[in-house]
């Protein structure tokens, strides 16, 4: 009898479609307008920078025309002017962002496994390891970013064995460790604050009464459970790499790796000399398109928050 | 007929959801008396909480309210902000399932205490947190002096509800709405916090409606039972004749749900509860009753006078009645 | 309460020693104070040399260089700088007064407008001052303080003169050049730019701080509850919301100002105001060690400090807390 109730016209007439969790999350990301055009705009530029042999106008160490060339401004065959011996802005900005976004990507990638290890195991376990990790990670974190940053770099740099390791102090690779190191930190504090918060849930219970190990609840329930923070952190810790590689560049410390090659953050940190001088199109470009992809990034990383934060999910 | 406390009439809450509007209560009407202990029994999502939250003006602003609800006297359905201000706390309070999140974790409760009698009253701060120490005692705090200058999350649960009692009766309100108090209790506390309801009761002359759906509270305490099914009334009835002759099949179907000793095999009610946004035509429980027939789609039942009860259900005369 | 705040300052004491034991490595590794005496004293003798490492504490042996510095520390007999063999406290003190009063001045108006914002914005969620308000605070934060700090500068300093001849707020230093003795007004003027710069920083983060603290506080049990009691709405507002929600936020605070000493290097570095920032830039160039550890004992012990005012002030706010 009940069979035919379930199924009678009344019933089927009331029903209204499932949504899945990850549709809900998907529909609340896209209600944040900003974030939906920050996608476009980011994924232009990425495409704009991975094609870049074929974006860029000239190479990035080359001068757009015979001397004299410097300090030229915006005009036909410089779009956005020439710097102080005469290469285009714009080429070397394309090549400039290239290797930022690398440099933040996977610096941020780096961070991310290594904090959801350490913030898993420190959240799941409890106790006095998680203790010692929140002591450290709290003093690393209070104290003031550029100072630790430098002193981090001097001496990771004046440790002879590890150069053949992590890279020269100039290098990219050198960079990417140096962030990886500050970013994995912020991470694991975020993973364990989920986990400490799942723990106490019911389906974890349950999962330890069926008699599943530690290591394959943390695997396949904790971490799952934990993506909408996990990927947060991701998009945040690739804005706080680029702005932390501009800063470094800022004060002569960033990427150089040779024949010319620049980083947004060197494009940036050579706007300071531009502002007396009046070369604003020097100040202007970099600062805007740092401005821009910071921005972007944010600005989906915060709908991503919104969208995958578990006060909205239970809907009372 | 002894005074009236609560008039409700043909109450309508709708919420504005991004899915649509989502009708909670489909016109409920309900009265209770001065004094008299009433029951709100139904499943969640029959809309017996929204009832009263919209009574007491309590609902998000994306919820419209039609109708109309008079208590003592003044109509609650679009009154003004200042209106309801004072009527809250004073003429109807209303305590909560969850006392540990109903309280303010970083408030003394003997101030929070001291809160609700000031609001209303003019009293100095040390008389009113005497009065609070007071209070404290009639809900039976052992040593009230001391724990009124303790935070909330030094009590437990059943200690818990009962400060929050002595907060919704600082004033002696006419109407106490009561939203599922032993829910989150354990059994043995749940008795307790009953009795305390009703000491209350008989101490201030307040009327109590006891929203819940355990029918076994329901049996200890209440004098008058109204049955909430998908956002209406479908069954009101003096507590006996609700257990001995119910009238609508929904309160049989629960009755008959309910565990009873000797009895093996449990009997659920077939179906699930009605989806809100898109609920049945015509009356809504018809998709899980064994008695539906065309005509019980036809338009939504009215309560009807059906002996001692009034039911709103069609066939309510031709059914035969169960023990 | 009392037992807690000794029991948190008896871990902060050893911390303290730690950590500038890992300065004083990092430091010994990273700048080779060594070599940069050499660097800067060339002729310098053998003996004098020797001088110099007994007087910091640089001995082969990292512990027992740290217990030699420590003491002559400890006991104000602090070693001179590696140039000119300048005394290290008056300039130390004069830059920490400096970044003490931009840092203040900033925090102070940065966090009163950006809570008020907050608050101004979680009112009224998802309405339209909501979101001026959270989209203007993202820009604030998505714009790092050097790119705003030198777009101002660009404003106020090249195109200001250029269109109206003098210039409204100077971009450099903390008086005019060649300046002596006490202005207030003049301090002001220097101060306005490098104090608007920090300060956007802080209003955006304080912003969504606030608002994002008290969204979660008003949609809390208690808020209803408090309703239900038929209090007015600004003492709902008051005293349940706001107290509930300033609780996180005062406790970042706190870990925030602890920070702010070392935390303004590049706006004081572009501004060129002769602070905290610009000592430790100048010193950390030229490895001069003796100028170096007083300024990051300076950092470490208000990093301490602040952390222990943090916790204790979120004890103080949150009685649950207490009872640990």
């Amino acid at each position: 009898m009940s069979n035919e109730l379930v199924n009678s016209p009344a019933v089927r007439e009331t029903a209204v479609p499932v949504v899945s969790p990850r549709r809900m999350a998907f529909n609340r990301f896209v209600s944040h307008k900003a974030a939906v055009v920050s996608v476009f705009v980011l994924a232009i530029l990425v495409v704009f920078v991975a094609l870049s042999p074929l974006t860029a106008r000239y190479g990035v160490n080359q001068s757009v025309q015979a001397p004299p060339n410097s300090f030229l401004p915006p005009r036909a065959n410089a779009w956005l002017g020439t710097d102080d011996i005469g290469r285009d802005l714009y080429s070397r900005l394309i090549y400039g962002v290239r290797v930022s976004l690398i440099i933040g990507l996977f610096s941020a990638i780096i961070s991310v496994l290594i904090g959801c290890v350490v913030g898993a195991v420190a959240g799941f376990r409890g106790g006095r390891f998680d203790d010692v990790v929140m002591r450290v990670t709290d003093l690393f974190l209070a104290f003031p970013f550029l100072v630790t940053l430098l002193v981090m770099r001097n001496m990771l740099g004046a440790i002879s064995w590890l150069t053949p390791i992590i890279g020269k102090v100039s290098s990219v690779r050198f960079i990417i460790v140096l962030f990886s190191i500050f970013g994995w930190m912020g991470v694991a504090r975020i993973v364990r604050g989920q986990v400490l918060a799942l723990k106490e849930r019911e389906f974890i219970e349950a999962a330890r009464a069926v008699g599943a190990t530690r290591r394959y609840i943390v695997r396949r329930h904790l971490l799952p459970n934990s993506i909408g923070p996990i990927m947060v952190a991701l998009t945040f810790s690739v804005v706080s790499a680029i702005i932390g590689e501009s800063t470094l560049a800022f004060f002569g410390y960033g990427p150089q790796a040779g024949d010319g090659a620049t980083s947004l953050g060197i494009l940036v940190g050579q706007a300071k000399g531009a502002v007396n001088t009046g070369f604003w199109w020097l100040a202007l470009f970099p600062c805007l398109t740092l401005v821009t992809i910071a921005l972007t990034i944010n600005f989906i990383g915060d709908a991503l928050r919104d969208a995958t934060d578990p006060r909205m999910q239970k809907d009372g | 007929m002894s005074t009236s406390v609560l008039q409700v009439r043909d109450l309508k809450v709708t919420f504005a959801t991004p899915l649509g509007p989502l009708v909670a209560v489909r016109g409920v009407d309900l009265d209770v008396s001065a004094g008299e202990m009433t029951a709100v029994v139904g499943e969640s999502g029959s809309g017996k909480s929204v009832s009263f939250l919209a009574a007491m003006g309590l609902l998000p602003k994306s919820a419209t309210i039609e109708g109309s609800v008079v208590l003592d006297g003044h109509q609650l359905v679009g009154a003004s902000p200042k209106l309801m201000r004072s009527v809250r706390g004073r003429l109807m309070s209303m305590i909560f399932q969850d006392p540990l999140s109903a309280l303010n974790p970083v408030h003394r409760i003997g101030a929070q205490i001291a809160e609700m009698l000031r609001a209303h009253q003019t009293m100095s701060e040390r008389a009113a947190r005497a009065r609070a120490v007071e209070l404290l005692e009639i809900v039976g705090i052992p040593q009230p002096g001391d724990r009124a200058l303790q935070y909330p999350h030094e009590f437990s649960g059943g200690m818990r509800q009962r400060v929050v009692i002595a907060m919704a009766i600082a004033n002696s309100p006419k109407l106490l709405i009561a939203d599922e108090p032993t829910t989150a209790l354990d059994v043995t506390v749940q008795a307790q916090i009953l009795e305390v309801i009703q000491k209350v009761q008989a101490q201030f002359g307040t009327a109590v409606v006891l929203i819940t759906h355990d029918l076994g509270v329901v049996a200890r305490v209440c004098e008058r039972v109204n049955v909430m099914y998908a956002g209406r009334v479908v069954e009101r009835a003096a507590i006996h004749d609700i257990f001995d002759a119910p009238t609508h099949p929904y309160t049989r179907g629960l009755l008959a749900s309910l565990p009873q000793a000797g009895v093996e095999r449990l009997v659920p009610i077939a179906g699930f509860p009605p989806n809100m946004l898109r609920p049945p035509s015509g009356c809504a429980f018809r998709t899980r009753c064994a008695h539906a027939i065309d005509a019980c789609g036809a338009g939504v039942p009215e309560l009807r006078p059906q002996g001692e009860s009034m039911t709103a259900c069609i066939r309510s005369g031709e059914l035969t009645v169960s023990a | 309460m009392l037992r807690f705040v000794i029991r948190r300052l008896a871990w902060a004491v050893p911390t303290l020693f730690l950590v500038t034991f890992l300065v004083y490595i990092a430091l010994r590794i990273g700048t080779n104070p060594v070599e940069s005496y050499k660097r800067i004293n060339p002729r310098a003798t053998p003996a004098k040399i020797q001088q110099y490492i007994d007087k910091n504490g640089l001995d082969p042996n990292y512990v027992r260089g740290y217990f030699r510095w420590l003491v002559n520390f400890v006991t104000l007999d602090w070693p001179r700088s590696i140039k000119g063999s300048r005394e290290v406290w008056p300039q130390l003190k004069d830059a920490l007064a400096n970044t003490l009063r931009l840092g203040a001045a900033a925090s102070v108006v940065g966090i009163f407008f950006g809570l008020m914002l907050g608050v101004y914005a979680a009112l009224r969620p998802g309405g339209r001052r909501d979101v001026g308000v959270n989209t203007a605070a993202f820009v604030g934060i998505s714009i790092p303080p050097y790119v705003s700090a030198i777009l101002l500068q660009l404003l106020f300093a090249v195109y200001w003169s250029r269109w109206f001849g003098s210039t409204l707020f100077p971009t450099s230093g903390v008086y005019p050049p060649g300046h002596t003795g006490f202005n207030l007004l003049l301090m002001l003027k220097h101060m306005v730019l490098p104090v608007t710069v920090v300060a956007i920083q802080i209003i955006a983060v304080y912003a969504r701080y606030m608002r994002s603290s008290l969204l979660d506080v008003l949609s809390s049990e208690y808020m209803r509850t408090a309703r239900s009691k038929g209090i007015s709405e600004r003492r709902v507002l008051f005293k349940h919301g706001l107290r509930n929600a300033l609780i996180p936020v005062v406790t970042i605070a706190a870990l925030d100002v602890g920070s702010i000493v070392g935390g303004l290097i590049i706006t004081e570095n572009i501004f060129s105001y002769p602070g905290m920032g610009k000592y430790f830039l100048s010193s950390f160039g030229e490895g001069d060690f003796p100028l170096l550890m007083p300024w990051m004992v300076i950092i470490v012990a208000s990093v301490l400090l602040f952390n222990l005012l943090a916790d204790v002030s979120y004890a103080w706010l949150d009685p649950r807390i207490r009872l640990e």
